[in-house]
């Protein structure tokens, strides 16, 4: 299965993480950036490209504080290839078209980071203004002013619909967050370190019905980077590779929250089949977008590990997405107890389990594939990391 | 409760955020071959006619999916409140998010019928949601 040519990952970083890191989201970036460089076995003479979802965007500074100019600036990088947007597919577009650009001959090392201070912008709002000159424009017009503020009620349409339609239940979804949490004690950077049972679970106070406190992430300082090098260059690296097998990405005709369409997962993750010899039988372990939990659900039954509608079944006793279990999920904790990195934090600990350095997190079997998606609603991406 | 974010007015939004004024509910539609178009935009994505126009629709529908939100997001944000995606009679492929507003409103449950209100608010009529008599328990 293993083509010779697809780009790797040759190191990941990460800065520290928390609900408040008092450190700017530059200088947080270039932590995680000195880590991937050092993880790899590379300079910043070596790299040539720069990569970052959204960029920089002054109306969410506390969701896209650091952009590409910032880093390149700081660093003095010569590059020949960057770009940071956010009329990409998701979070991990960042890295997606670093494996493009890495495939077209553009750069041979690119730093794919995502820093993200909403940690910081909960502590001091005044250094985050968020402004919207002249009202909202775009695909929160009809959104936001009905107070649906947060992804939380967006994520909460569809799952309030899937309970409906499929007969879901809180039981089920609790699964997610017990197992999330379950897996954070393990992890020393987790936030999150103390499990919790279903019945603190069914406890919780609603943030947005169905979806409960332990249902949503935390907000979260944090950066993390992947560093995406050229094939050929693997030999000289001083870690395990992880090959990008296949990414993917789709948005069926709308990009909305809330009109009726599919979220873009479930065709992202039909393409993801498409573009890769791999199925989901080959695939050792998942790390599955939990910013709400639900949103791991779509993902369970889009990759194909069920039937859709079949998630919350799927999810029952919560066995098969334990450690030990058939399909492992989200083994560093997730973003529900290990923060919000925005979907990098994913692409760690995937690589990390795939080398067999995951530390307390370790998953104790020989793994040789991971599949990872990120985002929800219009936003999704995803990718096959794989250990040849 | 809290003031509600504004949206961008623009010449091809604006009469949908104003129609409220008169009490009626107005949705873009192709006037070629009948596709409702919601946001609105200049063309008609089935057929590509430019002939497209603002239709008062009935005001009626179906709660497709609800929230009810329990965080305060913001300062004066009396919570909890329902959010919904309600489903018109009559339009076909348009979810309209919303607020289910009046008695009983956060335990309005996906399929009750909705009937259209507004609230005015510096010049915008957004338009909400109020259970149909019937449906109220
Ligand atoms: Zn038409």
């Amino acid at each position: 299965m293993s083509n010779k040519s697809d780009p790797v990952i040759s190191g990941v970083g990460q800065s520290a993480v928390g609900k408040f890191v008092d450190r700017s989201p530059l200088l947080l970036t270039i932590d995680a950036i000195k880590e991937a460089l050092d993880d790899a076995g590379l300079t910043l003479a070596d790299i040539d490209g720069v990569s970052t979802w959204p960029g920089r965007v002054e109306t969410m500074l506390e969701m896209a504080p650091v952009g590409c100019d910032d880093v390149i600036e700081a660093l003095r990088l010569n590059v020949t290839w960057y770009n940071g947007a956010y009329e990409t597919a998701a979070q991990y577009s960042a890295i997606g078209d670093a494996v493009a650009a890495v495939r077209a001959g553009w750069a041979r090392h690119v730093i794919a980071f995502r820093t993200i201070s909403q940690g910081s912008a909960r502590k001091k709002p005044e250094e985050f203004p968020s402004v919207h000159p002249k009202g909202i424009a775009g695909v929160m017009a009809n959104t936001l002013p009905y107070h649906a503020y947060s992804a939380a009620n967006w994520v909460a349409q569809y799952a309030s619909r899937h309970f409906h339609d499929y007969g879901t239940t809180r039981e089920q979804l609790g699964q997610i967050a017990i197992n999330a949490r379950r897996n954070g004690a393990l992890n020393p950077k987790a936030i999150f370190r103390e499990p919790i049972t279903m019945d603190d679970y069914l406890a919780a106070r609603m943030i947005s019905s169905p979806l409960c406190l332990y249902d949503c992430d935390t907000l979260s300082d944090a950066s993390t980077v992947v560093i995406v090098s050229a094939a050929d260059t693997a030999r000289d690296l001083r870690n395990i590779p992880i090959r990008i097998d296949a990414v993917a990405q789709a948005l069926p005709g709308r990009y909305t929250w809330d009109q009726p369409v599919e979220p873009a997962c479930y065709p992202t993750a039909r393409r993801l089949w498409e573009l890769s010899d791999y199925s989901i039988k080959d695939v050792d372990i998942g790390q599955l977008y939990d910013g709400f939990s639900f949103l791991t659900l779509q993902w369970i039954e889009a990759l194909g590990l069920c039937p859709i509608g079949e998630g919350g079944r799927y999810l029952e006793g919560g066995h098969r997405i334990a450690r030990d279990g058939e399909f492992p999920i989200n083994t560093n904790g997730g973003q529900i107890a290990a923060g919000r990195t925005h979907a990098f934090g994913y692409v760690r600990e995937a690589v990390r389990q795939l080398r067999g350095q995951a530390g307390e997190t370790q998953v104790d079997r020989d793994m040789k594939v991971c599949v990872t998606g990120a985002g929800g609603g219009p936003l999704s991406m995803a990718m096959l990391l794989a250990r040849d | 409760m809290a003031t509600r974010p504004r949206p961008r007015l623009t010449p091809l939004n604006r009469f949908y955020w104003e129609a409220g004024r008169e009490g009626v509910l107005k949705i873009m539609q192709c006037r070629e071959c009948g596709t409702w178009i919601h946001p609105a935009a200049p063309i008609c994505p089935s057929c590509l006619s430019e002939n497209v126009a603002p239709q008062p629709v009935e005001g009626t529908g179906g709660i497709y999916s609800i929230t009810v939100n329990y965080q305060a997001w913001a300062p004066g944000l009396d919570v909890p409140y329902a959010i919904a995606r309600v489903a018109l009679d009559g339009v076909d492929g348009v979810l309209l998010t919303t607020n289910i507003v009046g008695d009983g409103a956060v335990e309005a449950a996906i399929g009750d019928r909705v009937q259209v209100c507004f609230e005015e608010q510096d010049g915008i009529w957004f338009p909400l949601f109020t259970r149909a008599q019937e449906d109220k328990r």
